[in-house]
């Protein structure tokens, strides 16, 4: 009887998978760290790992379609003399004219606007076109300063500091040659066409005690109008919440790794900072530990896509989100109609990350004329407007089945995990069981 | 003249008086007596006064000031005419960190030494310092220039972009990217234009050595890695 061996099938390393081969023959060709825009793009634990309970026989819901539903939030109650009163608890994160085209931020100002909410500028300075299409803009005071003066500072709305980002907590951002326009360099004070880097850390304050004077100076400067925020990546939530509380912080906004970047090392996006899941509870206790919370106004950033991400990060404690990945994608970002065009630059639509590149098909994260010229500013900000309603009736549909007759009674006693990392991390129980790791016994 | 006694005064109701001025306000000069240290002096001014604070201030003295000719009789903490947009801030002392950090315009005069970071990140802010300039001065300079007659410390002009540097003395060491360049007329005319405004007409431009950015990280490229 002959035996005959079967053949081996061929295996592929798990370790040395295929992403990671290809990155190593790209960095081998091009002699360049990998840049992109976007958040992290592996799995970490996130708010689909939560389930809300619902009303049940101890608790009754509210009627979806009868009874009200507050969801306004006001933020820069502590010291501002101006707080901002928002309609819904979903505001636009900061992304700057130079990483997204005038077109772009004007439909995101008009977007937010119709929705009661505000949008911030970025890292590059406020243009016309965004104070003229936004109500509510907050003004972002970053370490590059790029653009940054007095009669801005005066005309926004809130200030927001920024010490960092959840896609690059430590790191500074960059904005690469092919986006460096005339107006851009402009506003920038640099050299067209160069590789701008911005730096990581602020030029004239190094620590939470500089920046409660830093703090002193602005509220001077604006005569203690403005709320100021405090903008953090997700890395030490605990210590860098109160420690922006102690430095004068009316609001703490906090922004997870899923946070997106105009443009990062691929392997600081991917490799630093905190899922933000793993982030909001640790700062809701820094508040409560301070007597702060809901006086200090918190928002959380980083993967929100839904009103049910909505309602599980209010509920976990924060007074608010921000979006930024979801409303460009509202705007148009990634849609696939532009699927041939999207193919010609060697990717998909869904997957497109090279913002920083200016080629963007939808005309969003781009600098070139024709391609900004894609986006109507009005339907696209209507369709930022329908998708922050819709975000929030949803999130609004959850509380009213939990019982709940405002966004901000949700509460982490509505909630539980499908997994224990996500149990340790919101530290609510594991579904089915009152365990939540690391704080009660099985 | 408005006269404010931070002793006596809070910083709010000088702030306040100082950004109520307007084009068709006379009382036009400002004196403060007492500031002994105190934070956020004279920030944020949008108008042609003029200012005299008698003493020494803390963090940010002139911040984001906009045509105001402010005068320290005294030395200043860090951060002193930070961000300016034009006008005049003059030390007469010594300056702490961060001296005219990311300043847009205007003249920063530092009759003293001025401390580590002098310049940072500036953008088309004039600074001249009589004495001596820390480590990291100019560092990430993208425009205007920068007057040191004494000595710089370590890491002149790190990462420089367009800022122009002259400085009489020894430098200590030049940062990423930073080069001495070939002193033009265009550059002794503006050195000697620079010393005038700042009343230091005995110093002769011909002293002085120039630096500037050698452009070569102005795009990446993996061979230059090692520069920083």
């Amino acid at each position: 009887m002959s035996y005959h061996n079967p053949p081996t099938p061929p295996r592929k390393s798990a370790t040395f998978d295929d992403a990671s081969l290809a990155e190593i023959r790209r960095a081998a060709a091009t002699g360049i760290y990998d840049i992109r825009g976007g958040g992290t793009k592996r799995h970490v634990p996130h708010f689909d790992d939560l389930l809300f309970l619902g009303a049940s026989m101890s608790r009754y819901p509210l009627e979806g379609y009868r009874e009200r539903c507050d969801t306004s939030v006001t933020l820069g109650t502590r010291f501002a003399r101006k707080p901002i009163e928002l309609k819904i608890p979903v505001t636009i994160a900061g992304m700057s004219f130079g990483a997204l085209s005038g077109p772009a931020k004007e439909a995101l100002g008009r977007g937010a606007t119709i929705a009661g909410t505000s949008t911030t500028t970025g890292d590059g300075g406020m243009t016309d076109e965004e104070r003229g299409h936004s109500e509510l803009l907050v003004y972002q005071y970053l370490p590059s300063r790029y653009g940054m003066n007095p009669v801005d500072l005066r005309r926004c709305d809130a200030i927001e500091i920024v010490v960092g980002q959840g896609a690059k907590p430590g790191g500074g951002g960059m904005l690469l040659g092919q986006k460096i326009s005339d107006r851009v360099a402009e506003m920038r004070t640099l050299p067209k066409g160069i590789d701008q880097r911005s730096a990581c850390r602020h030029p004239d304050w190094t620590g939470p005690d500089d920046l409660e004077i830093k703090i002193l100076e602005l509220r001077e400067i604006t005569d203690w109008e403005k709320p100021i925020y405090i903008k953090v990546g997700g890395s030490r939530p605990y210590y860098d919440t109160a420690l922006a509380v102690k430095a004068g912080a009316d609001v703490v906004v906090l922004d997870g790794m899923q946070g997106g970047t105009a443009a990062s090392q691929d392997v600081f996006i991917e490799h630093v900072g905190l899922p933000t899941l793993a982030c909001i509870r640790p700062a809701v206790k820094a508040l409560q530990d301070l007597g702060m919370h809901r006086k200090v106004q918190l928002i959380v950033s980083g993967g929100i896509r839904n009103g049910a991400d909505v309602a599980k990060a209010l509920a976990l404690g924060a007074d608010a989100v921000s979006v930024g990945t979801a409303a460009l994608v509202a705007l148009g970002d990634n849609d696939p109609k532009w699927e041939a065009e999207y193919n010609a630059l060697g990717t998909t639509a869904g997957a497109y990350d090279d913002w920083h590149e200016g080629k963007d098909p939808a005309g969003i994260t781009t600098q070139d004329p024709a391609l900004a010229s894609r986006l109507d500013p009005v339907a696209a900000g209507r369709r930022l407007a329908n998708y922050l309603k819709v975000i929030t009736l949803e999130a609004q549909t959850i509380a009213r089945a939990c019982g709940h007759n405002d966004l901000h009674n949700l509460e982490p006693e509505d909630l539980v995990a499908l997994t224990i990392e996500a149990a340790a991390m919101a530290e609510v129980p594991l579904a089915g069981t009152t365990w939540i790791p690391g704080k009660t016994g099985l | 003249m408005p006269a404010f006694d931070l002793a006596a005064t809070p910083l709010r109701d000088l702030n306040q008086a100082l950004h109520a001025v307007t084009p068709k306000t006379n009382d036009r000069a400002f004196e403060i007596r007492n500031p002994r240290g105190s934070h956020a002096v004279a920030v944020g001014c949008s108008e042609p006064v003029t200012v005299a604070v008698h003493g020494s201030v803390g963090y940010y003295c002139g911040g984001m000031n906009a045509a105001a000719d402010i005068t320290i009789h005294g030395s200043a903490g860090p951060g002193v005419a930070e961000n300016m947009m034009s006008g005049r801030v003059v030390v007469e002392g010594d300056a702490s960190q961060y001296a005219g950090a990311t300043g847009r315009g205007g003249l920063l005069v530092i009759k003293g030494n001025a401390s580590s970071r002098c310049g940072i990140s500036m953008k088309g802010i004039d600074i001249v310092v009589g004495g001596n300039v820390g480590h990291m001065s100019a560092f990430m300079g993208q425009s205007g220039h920068l007057v040191v007659c004494g000595d710089a410390g370590e890491a002149l002009g790190d990462s420089l972009y367009e800022a122009k540097l002259f400085v009489r003395g020894k430098v200590k060491s030049l940062g990423a990217d930073c080069i001495e360049k070939e002193m033009r007329p265009e550059h002794l005319q503006a050195l000697e234009r620079l010393l005038a405004e700042a009343g230091m007409t005995d110093i002769e431009p011909t002293e002085f050595r120039r630096y500037g950015s050698a452009r070569k990280l102005y795009t990446f490229n993996i061979d230059n890695a090692d520069a920083y």
